[in-house]
């Protein structure tokens, strides 16, 4: 009986003692993790980008002390509005675009940067546009840390040498270019549709190309808005020129099965096989880390260049899509602060700069850290574009561009489909601009 | 990890249980001291108490809160049956509510199918439990990782290029046939999604059913064939009747696992090409598309598709337990 009993006074005196040591180490854990510091990131990069941003906070974590937790996830849209109603978002997160920017920061969950950092010096540093696009009425909610220039065609200049192929001028040019290199027994094109929870974006970025070169920026921005029906005549156009070439068998390596199931990063490769399965690739500036990484021996310039993607109107020849990363803060912390900070320093955004596949929104990085003369020259286009245009895509609603990225891969599946699925895009865009 | 983080870990791993083992011998406790006559009554409350809070807190309340959710719109305004009607005439919605009555036909019955088959061959052969661990072993992966080792299964490169996936190299080089873009053409997506569905979870019947084949006394079989019946007809007449409670239980499992299929298309093809399922719809319809009345229509539509199984599943149980 005794026994029994000294037994139970024992194991209550155990829970008590357990339920103080659980509370003590939840406080412990709360106060930083053990005494370390730490920010937690949240971005869209994986693979050879994900390095190429660690190696961007390698000096920032051996200057301050400050560990710098990255995560990546290609379904950054979903993972961060989880995180944020949950009410455990990461320090800092990459934005999907400004759309969901605006969205975030309306919703009072973005922490505004003007007292973080020094606006004036930005304005210094990056050109207007960029600091506009991270603003929500009047004020700097976000800031991009890496640019991108898109509609470039990327292509072997030996291969084009070998077989006496010209650069195209206009869009009717590559087309004929196209029917040549299709009778010469290979593809024109090669295009990589998959991208996980992302899939069918680097066809939007093709339409987004086509839609600002043919029909002009004001119908460009009147799109992204909401403000213009997709199955309007000028947007059914862009898609039906790009029908041009993903609708019409023997323009793109593999065809639609190739398209829909290559990932993107892969896309490029069949242009560096012996003989070249395909000779052109429409990617943004990025695209080279993906080459290099996927073709070891391959040297920028040698062995690939671009030329932008031709103009399909004169009117509006030399128009540009862009794009980037933008960076906003959903707490405020120390670490955080002086993590965002330091990485719109243009010391920051050399080190990728350096590595490849960025181009620097900040004025002060160098044109001599640019790795080669491709990407001086792309740093330089973005710069002096006549027409530029933030990436469509970024800019709409989440609802409106994700079912613009399904459009696309619903497109190449099934081109006959194109005004049902534009009918479809158009009753998305009534519900998701409300 | 740092040291408190692991120290976390153990005061989790080993609190948990303590705090339980604390409630049951400290209500004990109390209970003893109340009279006689009602402690019979209280205990078992005290016993059911910790699951019933945890039942009503994560179960119970979420589910009201979503039938709440399912009739508002984005901005929080009642709206009635909007939601319910909007998502039904969702061509996608449509889609999903086709494919997911595929999975459910599919998946459990070819998964009951292989698992029954498995059991009973492997029953008759000295090698059985290496079978039976080899098959069971996919168990151990996630389905997220399935989904991952058969997106490489089903790899595509165009005619002529070297297939670098599995299934591809088999079709071109052994059966010298075209090869096939397996989670893309429309024509055979689903199957594929399904078939590797099928094999990470066929081992799961088929060890829950060898168990109960393992229960069925040796007497009945010898009896049946002394009676001189053929082995098919035993299997027919003897051995599936005493496993079908067993089946049902592992079917309407299936059938549950069949409804809340995610990971898999998630992974593979994210819905894309015909392959949507509603609860990768529901998701999408909160995350992407921020429309939490909708996403709970859903939700409730797949609810109301579970609730017949559910009761099913109860009725067996109950008449299993009847019967002992």
């Amino acid at each position: 009986m005794i026994g029994v009993r000294s037994l139970r006074y024992g194991s209550v005196l155990l829970v008590i003692a357990s339920l103080v040591v659980t509370a003590c180490s939840v406080g412990q854990s709360n106060s930083g993790g053990g005494g370390k510091k730490t920010v937690h990131v949240l971005a869209t990069w994986g693979g050879s980008e994900q390095e190429s941003f660690l190696a961007m906070v390698k000096p920032f974590e051996q200057k301050t002390g400050i560990k710098v937790e990255y995560e990546g996830t290609r379904d950054l849209n979903a993972v961060l509005t989880t995180r944020v109603q949950a009410g455990t978002p990461p320090e800092l997160a990459g934005l999907p675009g400004p759309g969901q920017m605006a969205e975030f920061a309306k919703a009072g969950k973005l922490v505004a940067l003007d007292n973080v950092l020094d606006m004036n010096q930005m304005k210094e540093q990056y050109a207007p546009d960029w600091i506009k696009l991270g603003q929500v009425n009047g004020k700097n909610y976000s800031i991009f840390i890496k640019t991108a220039l898109k509609g470039l065609v990327w292509y072997d200049p030996k291969n084009f040498k070998a077989k006496g192929y010209q650069i195209p001028k206009t869009f009717d040019e590559m087309l004929a270019l196209d029917d040549k290199i299709k009778s010469d027994g290979a593809a024109p094109f090669c295009i990589g549709l998959e991208s996980g929870a992302a899939s069918g974006w680097p066809g939007s970025d093709w339409v987004k190309e086509l839609v600002l070169s043919q029909a002009g920026p004001d119908v460009y921005d009147k799109w992204y808005q909401g403000k213009q029906k997709w199955s309007s005549p000028e947007i059914k156009t862009a898609w039906q020129t790009w029908g041009k070439i993903v609708a019409n068998p023997g323009m793109v390596y593999g065809g639609k099965d190739y398209m829909l199931s290559t990932a993107f990063g892969d896309a490029g490769n069949p242009m560096f096989t012996n003989p070249p399965k395909c000779y052109m690739h429409n990617q943004g500036s990025f695209m080279t880390d993906f080459f290099v990484k996927g073709n070891a021996s391959l040297k920028a310039g040698e062995d690939f260049t671009f030329f932008n993607l031709p103009d399909v109107n004169t009117q509006y020849a030399g128009a540009h899509v862009v794009a980037g990363d933008l960076f906003g803060m959903f707490k405020e912390t120390d670490e955080a602060k002086q993590l965002i900070k330091y990485l719109t320093t243009p010391e920051a955004q050399a080190i990728w700069v350096k590595r490849g596949g960025a181009i620097s929104p900040n004025k002060k990085v160098a044109l001599t850290d640019y790795p080669d003369d491709i990407s001086r020259q792309i740093g330089q286009t973005l710069t002096t574009a006549k027409i530029a245009r933030f990436d469509a895509g970024d800019l709409m609603p989440n609802a409106m561009q994700s079912a613009y990225f399904k459009a696309v891969v619903d497109y190449v599946s099934n081109p006959g489909q194109l005004d049902s699925i534009l009918a479809n895009l158009d009753k998305i865009q009534a519900d998701a601009y409300k | 990890m740092d040291l408190s983080q692991l120290l976390t870990l153990v005061v989790v791993v080993a609190g948990v249980p303590l705090t339980l083992a604390a409630y049951i011998v400290g209500t004990e406790y109390l209970v003893r001291v109340l009279p006689d006559g009602i402690q019979g009554k209280v205990r078992p409350w005290i016993w059911v108490g910790p699951a019933l809070v945890f039942i009503g807190l994560f179960l119970v309340y979420p589910t009201i809160d979503t039938i709440r959710i399912s009739f508002l719109s984005r901005s929080g305004a009642f709206i009635g049956l909007d939601n319910y009607s909007h998502v039904l005439s969702d061509s996608s919605v449509l889609i999903a509510i086709r494919n997911n009555v595929l999975w459910l036909v599919l998946y459990t019955g070819l998964a009951l199918f292989f698992g029954i088959l498995l059991a009973v061959l492997a029953d008759r052969v000295p090698y059985e439990s290496s079978v039976k661990s080899l098959i069971f072993m996919p168990m151990a992966i996630s389905f997220t990782a399935t989904a991952v080792i058969w997106k490489f299964m089903f790899l595509y490169q165009p005619a002529g290029a070297v297939q670098t996936g599995t299934l591809n190299y088999i079709v071109t080089a052994f059966f010298h046939a075209q090869p096939a873009a397996w989670v893309v053409d429309r024509r055979f997506n689903n199957f594929a999604l399904i078939a590797a569905a099928v094999w990470g979870w066929v081992g799961f019947s088929m060890v829950i059913l060898s168990a109960a084949l393992k229960g069925i006394p040796g007497e009945l079989l010898e009896a049946a064939r002394v009676d001189g019946a053929g082995e098919l007809t035993i299997f027919r007449r003897v051995v599936m009747p005493l496993l079908m409670p067993t089946v049902a239980v592992v079917a309407t499992t299936l059938l549950i696992f069949a409804l809340k299929a995610f990971d898999i298309v998630y992974v593979m093809t994210n819905g894309n090409f015909d392959t949507d399922v509603l609860a990768l719809r529901q998701y999408k319809e909160l995350f992407t598309n921020g429309n939490p009345g909708r996403s709970g229509a859903l939700a409730m539509i797949l609810l109301l598709a579970v609730v017949p199984v559910l009761v099913f599943n109860l009725r067996q149980f109950r008449a299993t337990e009847g019967r002992r």
